[in-house]
């Protein structure tokens, strides 16, 4: 029941973390390969507040989602004087100063990281794996929700069209500044709120835990989900998500496999398993036609 | 993978730090600026390594619009084609040649089977994802059929540790020096004398018209591909002669730092690649060499990088994606 209960929480994590990069990539088409950043930084924030200030786990999830918020705003507004592939290296070097100073600077801990950050208490029950699991997908459950009412609102529409075309959708009358920001504002939050949930379900955390390799990760499963497609990312997540522990029969080759993975499905499914226009959609689409699902939006 | 990252990162601290005791006597003679010059020496050195990778990946960019990661995975496979090359012949130029060949090879079918046809979709995270796919199988390969551990690459050149004045150029500080110096020398000639040099310019500034006057893109593509990947396996030979190690992660760092330096020089600018590289490589000498390592050097190429691209949002010069 443990195990199922630990490898619950983990997917649950990386299913949050992929929903909310899928807002800033998928949706509004901005591209961040540096999202373990924000996951670090709101780890790192529920971290010390709750080790050195004994902020409990909910004061500190609050906070988590505040600092993540707040440095999504920076790279948003980072992100209205860079574009493509010159805002895509920044994310990597922005993932990469970060690790650096986590770290480096003693007050985060410097290589030997954070330890005894306190389980998430109700009154006299304390965490385990199972309550853990819950609240994980407890939140994905409100991510989810959150998201499909955000998509089908006008906020929704209008970063739709930045990502489709951003001097097109400015032209139109959108505030494409005011969307950017708050796509990454909510992304960067999400991600925040992910690391408070990881910070005390592992109870220890370091850097290295929010390296680049880990926003590779994490943009895998939005691409291989399907940008902007929230079963997409859903599926995207769980598959990598439990790929470790699925192939741990062939643990030596796990890297290989990822790999491969990776540049197929970009080589045949190039908008992913359940993107827009993917052949395996179409599929489905057609297996349960319902009211308007024959409309393509493009 | 990062633990064997961090051993890479100390090894070459380490030979850093030597390097800099072995200076302590100039030092302790109070020649202030005989560090400088030494620093500035190392700088060079480390930039001319640097900018060989970044050439090839800035001559894929300009043509293509892809950030090629996959790049620094021909960089690994010249190293250990090289190094197998010289256990065979003990030499060094037929070594720069099988890993020239084996990158030249790799980088045509990288190219044809993935990054040409995937290139029809519009959305540039799609290569980029690809490449990353491409690197991570490379590098995972190379640990599969050459093993975990760092194999020695020992060289030894027939060349003295050369003394100007009080500064001190080791032999493979100066083998590198001069052959990084003679590649930019034959890729200028290239791009500006030759027929599929100019058609490259062209290309890269519009691939449409310079179709339409009758350039055969398709082959400048592959031009590009190919150059690009034989100057990483170049430089992957060049650096493991430098530091005597070659390891299947040893193009971690290349990777990532190599995309920072590009976007310095203003992506696509082969010009602006070079001296990018010797500006990172400079700065990362003289933070170690003067204010100790505050932060790793890898964080500083791309704290350089961040600073710059807020107050110059084009790279370090123009580029011809300026038209963009």
């Amino acid at each position: 029941m443990n195990y199922w209960a630990v490898l619950a929480t983990t997917v649950g994590i990386w299913v949050l973390l992929a929903l909310s990069l899928n807002i800033i990539t998928g949706e509004a088409g901005q591209p961040n390969i540096g999202h373990a950043a924000f996951f670090g930084i709101g780890a790192y924030t529920s971290a010390v507040l709750n080790t050195k200030y004994g902020v409990d786990f909910w004061g500190a999830l609050v906070m988590a989602l505040a600092a993540g918020a707040l440095m999504g705003a920076v790279l948003g507004l980072i992100s209205m004087r860079l574009r493509n592939d010159f805002l895509a290296i920044t994310t990597i070097g922005l993932n990469f100063v970060t690790v650096a100073i986590f770290q480096t600077v003693p007050y985060f801990g410097g290589a030997m990281g954070i330890g005894g950050i306190q389980p998430p208490r109700i009154g006299g029950l304390t965490f385990g794996p199972v309550e853990l699991a819950v609240l994980s997908w407890l939140v994905v459950a409100l991510v989810v929700i959150l998201n499909r009412h955000l998509q089908r609102a006008w906020f929704g529409y209008a970063l739709r069209a930045i990502r489709d075309d951003e001097a097109a959708a400015a032209a139109m009358g959108i505030d494409v500044r005011r969307y950017k920001v708050l796509a990454f504002v909510i992304g960067t939050g999400i991600a925040g709120l992910a690391g408070s949930i990881y910070a005390h379900f592992m109870t220890f955390i370091s850097a290295g835990d929010f390296g680049f390799n880990i926003s590779v990760t994490i943009l895998a499963m939005v691409v291989l989900g399907g940008r902007g497609s929230i079963p997409g990312v859903l599926l995207g997540g769980v598959i990598l998500g439990m790929a470790p522990e699925v192939f741990r029969f062939i643990s030596d080759y796990r890297l290989l496999v990822f790999g491969s993975i990776l540049v197929l499905v970009m080589r045949f499914f190039p908008s992913g398993l359940l993107g827009q226009g993917s052949r395996l959609q179409e599929l489905l689409a057609g297996a349960f036609r319902r009211e308007g699902a024959g409309v393509r939006v493009r | 993978m990062s633990v064997r990252k961090r051993e890479f990162d100390l090894y070459v601290e380490g030979r850093y730090r030597s390097c800099t005791t072995g200076l302590a006597l100039s030092y302790s003679l109070g020649a202030e600026s005989t560090v400088f010059l030494q620093q500035m020496v190392n700088g060079i050195t480390i930039g001319s390594l640097y900018s060989l990778v970044a050439l090839g990946l800035t001559m894929v960019y300009g043509i293509m619009r892809v950030l090629d990661i996959a790049n620094a995975g021909a960089y690994t496979l010249g190293a250990y084609l090289g190094v197998l090359a010289y256990a065979r012949t003990h030499s060094i130029i037929i070594a720069l040649l099988a890993g020239a060949g084996g990158a030249a090879i790799t980088g045509y079918l990288f190219q044809r089977a993935i990054y040409t046809p995937i290139k029809k979709m519009a959305d540039p995270i799609v290569p980029l994802v690809a490449s990353i796919g491409l690197f991570i199988v490379m590098e995972d390969l190379f640990r599969l059929i050459a093993g975990p551990y760092t194999i020695t690459f020992p060289v030894h050149l027939p060349l003295n540790r050369l003394t100007l004045g009080p500064v001190v150029i080791t032999g493979t500080q100066a083998v590198i020096l001069l052959i990084s110096a003679f590649l930019f020398l034959l890729l200028w000639i290239l791009l500006n004398k030759t027929k599929i040099g100019l058609a490259w310019q062209a290309t890269a500034q519009d691939t449409e018209t310079a179709m339409a006057m009758g350039i055969n893109t398709r082959s400048v593509v592959a031009f590009a591909f190919i150059l690009g990947y034989i100057f990483a396996a170049l430089a992957g030979i060049l650096v493991a002669i430098h530091y005597n190690a070659v390891f299947p992660t040893m193009g971690d760092i290349p990777s990532y730092k190599m995309l920072a330096i590009v976007v310095l020089g203003g992506l696509g600018n082969p010009l602006g690649a070079v001296v990018a590289s010797i500006v990172v490589g400079l700065a990362e000498a003289f933070v170690a060499g003067y204010i100790g390592s505050f932060l790793p050097t890898d964080a500083i190429a791309f704290l350089a990088l961040i600073i710059l691209l807020l107050v110059r949002p084009q790279g370090l010069l123009a580029s011809g994606g300026e038209v963009r």
